[in-house]
């Protein structure tokens, strides 16, 4: 007999709400009429988020190892599993817009078609709408929260791969630009597999020198028998496939593609949450099993780091498409984002909650401007050209002034978010003596604030293009989410006390 | 009683799967090479197999128990888990064997003239061979785990056949159908083994249905279930019968030999095979009764609707399997008679599958009933082969069917009580409709006015094809009274099911039974002359029908509910699938050039859109952050 783990189910609340409207949403995606199935996945998707949102604040404070010790509930994972359900549940209000296309929905009636073929056309202007992306995106986001309060390697590895799946399959479905969509996908699950081999075989050779995969049964046994060549070989891997999920250069190269190639809510969704997630595992791994040997990573991390910024910063500068600029946005934000995780010294500095807030501020931001991509159209679509921007403010005031506000977010211009954010982990780096990467860290973001400015100058002062694009009117889900992340993005910018505060409680790892 | 070490020809009866194996692996790897000779290869392996099946029976009976056990080697050996690899060689499994091999062995050779014009023959030939391996490892295995092996083996064999001529899109549709349903079923048989290993600690039969009586009694229900679905997925019972009819979009030696003689029947081994779960799980055992007779019932009254001869012979087939799992859901008193109606169908209904192929050879690939007519006089050998399936099928006194059905239903009525009765009515209507569908098919086929299409000119097949078709009526005729009669065939069984036992007081007693499946037979078939062999015949169906002929054409809309619980979710998962087949692998192989062209005017010299950059640059960063790590502890 297999005796059943304990489970403590008021901890696992969270989880269970998205998992559950998931399972909820394939039903229904099998046995409700078409007519229905629209609203009904909406909300049903909303529900699992929200409500895994809710509970995470009405169990905070626990500090719990559960699930046979397979997850963590605690502060940051709590915190995590908040701000990824949050930003999720705004993602899913992206994802039901119906009012900027004409065909009412970014996603393709029928994926299996092949681009340009006469049927495609059809399915262009024909008003299906698919619904298979909100239970898709749901499970995505259950495996997300899993990630994040994984407590055990094995568990993050399975976790990785549910956040993982239906994310390759949603990159995919674009309604229009299809060749360059499924290229997105494809590339993203070859690399995403390739990343998952790396994990799994960390993961392996972690197992092989210590004997398990618990994180507090590794951190014991480093404490106790010092670190081999097996292991560190094995958490080198580990650090691999994360640094592919959280989009960290040099593990970077599918981003700009696949942030691209994916329908723009999507690359929203995956731009917030995915990296939340992959910070949440990279902080857990690091510092709940080999954070009593830090001295073995932190260089390498401290290299990483800069590295991310670097390359974000330089080749952000070069692009002439917004969504692969706020691709290289996201590889420098990961930069700056890993400066927080050295910041977090021998895991008693102020680098776990400076790393919490900048997520979260990050993912309020970034799901923002990716709305903001989903209102500028022409005929073929959303006009991601650089060039087709210019001089959007003439048409358009009120879009450029809230893109040039979440831009100067993005560029961590005081009074907003990013500032906040930005402060917090490079102060955090500094205290534990890091300066050098601070220094090395505002070097960057100066450089990465040109191309943000760049894009405010071009929608202000440009002259429009004779056919540009026009700006499409928001329908009411997108509306919500532009209002809340604008508001956001301010609050946290202006009085981000009360935030920040709640970070720094919410900063324990247990395991 | 565990079974005993093998000796002598019995230690070698793994060469019973190895040598169609072997043929299979040759043709696939041996490309165009092996062109010119590939089918006789295919002929020889299966016959070989044949061969020895019948020369280990003949040892097998020799031996004391007649159950022998061959090891071979560890499958799975990682902590708890233990997995060896071995054959259990007993009545039940040679049995099968020798219907696999047998019939395997004439379809193989029907199919050397049937396909002779198809250029992919060999492709053919070695998909046959490796479907009876994979048939035979089955039914040779001695665990659940082999069995599973087997069991998805053939499923792989009947996909890859079922969508063989895959640019029609009706024969990829049918086989992406077939491949998910038998997903659903799989998936509760993986789940009963898994509970077994669980529970016992084991999956080998001696095993597990040794320690049946050490389990608690829900686990061994859920268990039952479990196997019981699995068997429904492969076996095309209710409610997973929808895919069996479509499969019929495959060539027509694999509808013979994999949809009506020997894979579908899969479920029926299951379940004898699992007989002490079975035995101890009443309530799993009424289930298996239950959709047996329910599937009796869809697959006759669907069969009655469709003028499609393969259709029609497909539903059949769903009707018979019905009857078999009735059989083996009664318990002890069915099982031989189950496995018994099996033989004798796979004999029938292989031979009536063949003689349909013959038929569609002569009138240009044609399946619409509707277009054939007075074929009786132009297809002499196939008229009169096709002929005695026929009545073997509806159970024509003193052939096959006759002794085989009526065992089964004689068993219903036995079991007595209102249940019994029921159960007996249902089987004996079932007979009686399956009168009156074969003989619509046999009047609309063979007798009446021609209702060729312009241009066709019926013509007899070559021998290579009418020669298996004889064969295998010969057996039609005289298998039943030789498996009950002769020698019978739960003697033979009684070392894995015990000895067969008499009921006391029969219900009813076995004439009266016998002269009323007869009376009712004669009815059906006199029904169906009534409205179809006295009549013209339009050469479109009706459109303006009753409301149960509609019912019934749709296959009692069955077919549409499975539609929504599984091909809506299924199609979504093909659509994947296909989808990360056609841009992935295609993507990889060869379109990193052309398919990928989208990114070559990006500007980024880092960022060349190519996926093989892309990883290289991972695996380079992916060396240096080992390298830096090392240096870092070295240092």
């Amino acid at each position: 007999m297999i005796e059943a783990p304990d489970l403590s189910l008021a901890a696992l609340t969270p989880l269970l709400f998205v998992f559950g409207a998931a399972l909820v949403g394939v039903l229904v995606e099998s046995f409700a009429p078409r007519h229905v199935r629209q609203p009904t996945q909406v909300a049903l998707a909303l529900v699992g988020t929200v409500g895994g949102f809710v509970s995470t604040l009405l169990i905070a404070g626990r500090s719990e190892v559960t699930a046979g010790g397979a997850l963590a509930v605690d502060g940051a994972g709590l915190f995590l599993q908040a701000t990824i359900a949050g930003l999720a549940a705004l993602s899913i209000l992206l994802f039901a817009e119906r009012g900027l296309d004409p065909a009412k929905s970014a996603f393709v009636a029928s994926a299996a078609v092949p681009a340009g073929s006469p049927r495609d056309r059809e399915l262009l202007t024909d008003e299906r709408v698919q619904t298979e992306v909100y239970p898709l995106a749901t499970f995505a986001v259950g495996g997300m929260m899993l990630f994040v309060a994984a407590n055990d390697l094995l568990v993050m590895f399975i976790a990785l791969e549910v956040l993982s799946l239906p994310l390759y399959l949603i990159c995919g479905l674009a309604r229009r630009r299809r060749l360059l969509s499924q290229e997105a996908a494809v590339k993203y699950f070859l690399l995403g597999a390739f990343a998952s081999a790396f994990f799994l075989y960390g993961l392996a050779l972690v197992y092989g020198a210590t004997g398990s995969i618990r994180l507090s049964e590794i951190r014991e046994s480093v404490s106790t028998d010092g670190t081999g060549t097996l292991l560190v070989l094995g958490l080198g891997l580990l650090i691999v496939g994360l640094m592919f999920k959280a989009s960290v250069a040099p593990f970077h190269t599918w981003t700009p593609d696949v942030y691209q190639g994916a329908p723009t809510p999507v690359t929203a969704f995956m731009a917030a949450c995915t990296k939340v997630a992959a910070f949440g595992a990279i902080l857990r791994l690091l510092y709940v099993a080999f954070g009593t040997a830090d001295w073995t990573w932190r260089p390498l991390v401290y290299g990483i780091a800069i590295v991310s910024m670097v390359v974000g910063a330089v080749l952000g500068l070069t692009q002439t498409d917004v969504k692969r600029m706020l691709a290289y946005s996201s590889i420098a934000h990961a930069g700056f984002l890993l400066t927080g995780v050295i910041g977090l010294g021998g895991g008693t500095g102020s680098g776990l909650s400076a790393t919490l807030f900048y997520l979260l501020a990050y993912g309020l931001t970034t799901i923002g401007a990716f709305a903001v991509v989903t209102l500028v159209r022409d005929g073929d679509g959303e006009a991601t050209q650089l060039s087709q921007w210019a001089g959007l403010a003439r048409r358009s005031p009120l879009t450029a002034g809230v893109m040039t506000f979440l831009l100067l977010a993005l560029a961590g211009i005081p009074l907003t978010s990013g500032f906040t954010g930005k402060f917090a982990v490079f102060r955090a780096a500094i205290e534990v003596g890091a300066w050098p990467l601070a220094v090395g860290a505002l070097v960057t973001s100066a450089i990465a604030g040109f191309f943000y400015l760049r894009l405010v100058v071009l929608m202000y002062f440009s002259a429009p293009a004779e056919d540009g694009p026009s700006v499409g009117v928001p329908g009411l889900p997108t509306t919500i989410v532009l209002a809340v992340t604008v508001a956001a993005t301010l609050v946290l910018g202006v009085v981000p006390g009360s935030v920040l505060d709640l970070a720094d409680r919410a900063a324990t790892l247990v395991g | 009683m565990d079974p005993v070490p093998a000796t002598g020809l019995l230690a070698v009866s793994w060469l019973l799967i190895a040598l169609p194996l072997a043929g299979a692996a040759v043709l696939l790897l041996g490309g165009r090479r092996t062109d010119r000779w590939g089918h006789l290869l295919g002929i020889a392996t299966v016959t070989a197999s044949f061969v020895l099946a019948v020369l280990c029976t003949v040892e097998l009976a020799g031996t004391s128990g007649r159950s022998v056990g061959v090891d071979l080697f560890t499958f799975i050996s990682t902590g708890r888990l233990d997995v060896s690899a071995g054959l259990l060689v007993d009545p039940l499994s040679m049995t099968f064997a020798l219907l696999i091999t047998g019939v395997g062995a004439l379809i193989h050779v029907y199919s050397v003239g049937y396909m002779a014009h198809d250029p992919a023959r060999r492709r053919f030939f070695a998909y046959l061979n490796l479907f009876v391996a994979a048939m035979l490892l089955l039914v040779l295995g001695n665990s659940f785990v082999a069995l599973y092996v087997g069991w998805e083996g053939v499923g792989l064999a009947s996909y890859l056949l079922i969508a063989f001529w895959y640019t029609r899109p009706a024969a990829a549709t049918a086989a992406k159908k077939a491949f998910i349903m038998n997903r659903v079923g799989d998936v509760g048989l993986a789940l009963a083994i898994f509970l077994m290993f669980t529970q016992l600690g084991t999956t080998s039969y001696a095993g597990v249905l040794g320690s049946v009586g050490l389990l608690a009694g829900g686990t061994v229900t859920a268990i039952g279930l479990l196997l019981l679905l699995g068997a429904c997925g492969k076996s095309g019972q209710f409610p997973l019968q929808a895919w069996l009819p479509d499969a019929m979009e495959g060539p027509t030696p694999v509808s013979a030999l994999i949809h009506a003689a020997t894979m579908v029947t899969a479920g029926v081994y299951l379940i004898a095979r699992s007989a002490p779960i079975f035995d101890a799980a009443p309530v799993a055992q009424t289930v298996v009764v239950v959709i047996g007779a329910i599937t009796i019932m869809i697959g006759a009254i669907a069969g009655c609707a469709y003028d499609d001869i393969k259709k029609v012979l497909a539903w059949s087939t769903v009707s018979q399997i019905g009857y078999m799992f009735l059989a083996v859901g009664l318990g002890p008193i069915g099982y031989a008679a189950g496995i018994a109606h099996l033989l004798t169908h796979g004999f029938f209904k292989a031979g009536l599958f063949l003689g349909a192929g013959s038929v569609m050879h002569g009138m240009g690939d044609q399946t619409d009933m509707r277009r054939f007519g007075g074929l009786a006089t132009k297809m002499k050998t196939t008229f009169v082969t096709f002929g005695l399936g026929y009545l073997a099928l509806i159970g024509f006194p003193f052939l096959s069917g006759y002794w085989t059905k009526d065992a089964i239903i004689e068993a219903a009525f036995d079991r007595g009580g209102v249940s019994g009765y029921l159960l007996g009515g249902v089987a004996v209507l079932g007979a009686g409709l399956t009168a009156f569908y074969m003989t619509r098919l046999m009047l609309l086929t063979f007798f009446g006015k021609p209702r060729w299409e312009d241009g066709v000119h019926p013509h007899e097949s070559p021998a290579v094809m009418t020669l298996p078709m004889v064969v295998l009526a010969v057996g039609s005729v005289a298998a039943g009274f030789v498996l009950v009669q002769l020698a019978p065939l739960a003697d033979w069984l009684a070392p894995v099911f015990g000895e067969p036992e008499e009921a006391a007081a029969p219900a009813i007693p076995p004439l009266v039974v016998s002269v009323l499946v007869t009376v009712v037979v004669a009815l059906g078939a006199l029904t169906a002359w009534v409205f179809v062999g006295r009549r013209e015949v339009p050469t479109t169906a009706p459109a303006r029908v009753s409301l149960p002929v509609r019912a019934a054409r749709n296959a009692l809309y069955a077919d549409r509910v499975n539609e929504a619980v599984f091909m809506r979710p299924g199609m979504w998962l093909t659509r994947a699938l296909l989808w990360v087949d056609d841009r992935g692998v295609d993507g990889v192989v060869n379109g990193i050039g052309t398919g990928l062209g989208g990114s070559s005017s990006r500007l980024g010299r880092a960022q060349t859109g190519f996926v093989r950059s892309y990883a290289l640059g991972m695996l380079g960063g992916a060396v240096l952050v080992a390298g830096a790590l090392l240096a870092v502890t070295a240092g």
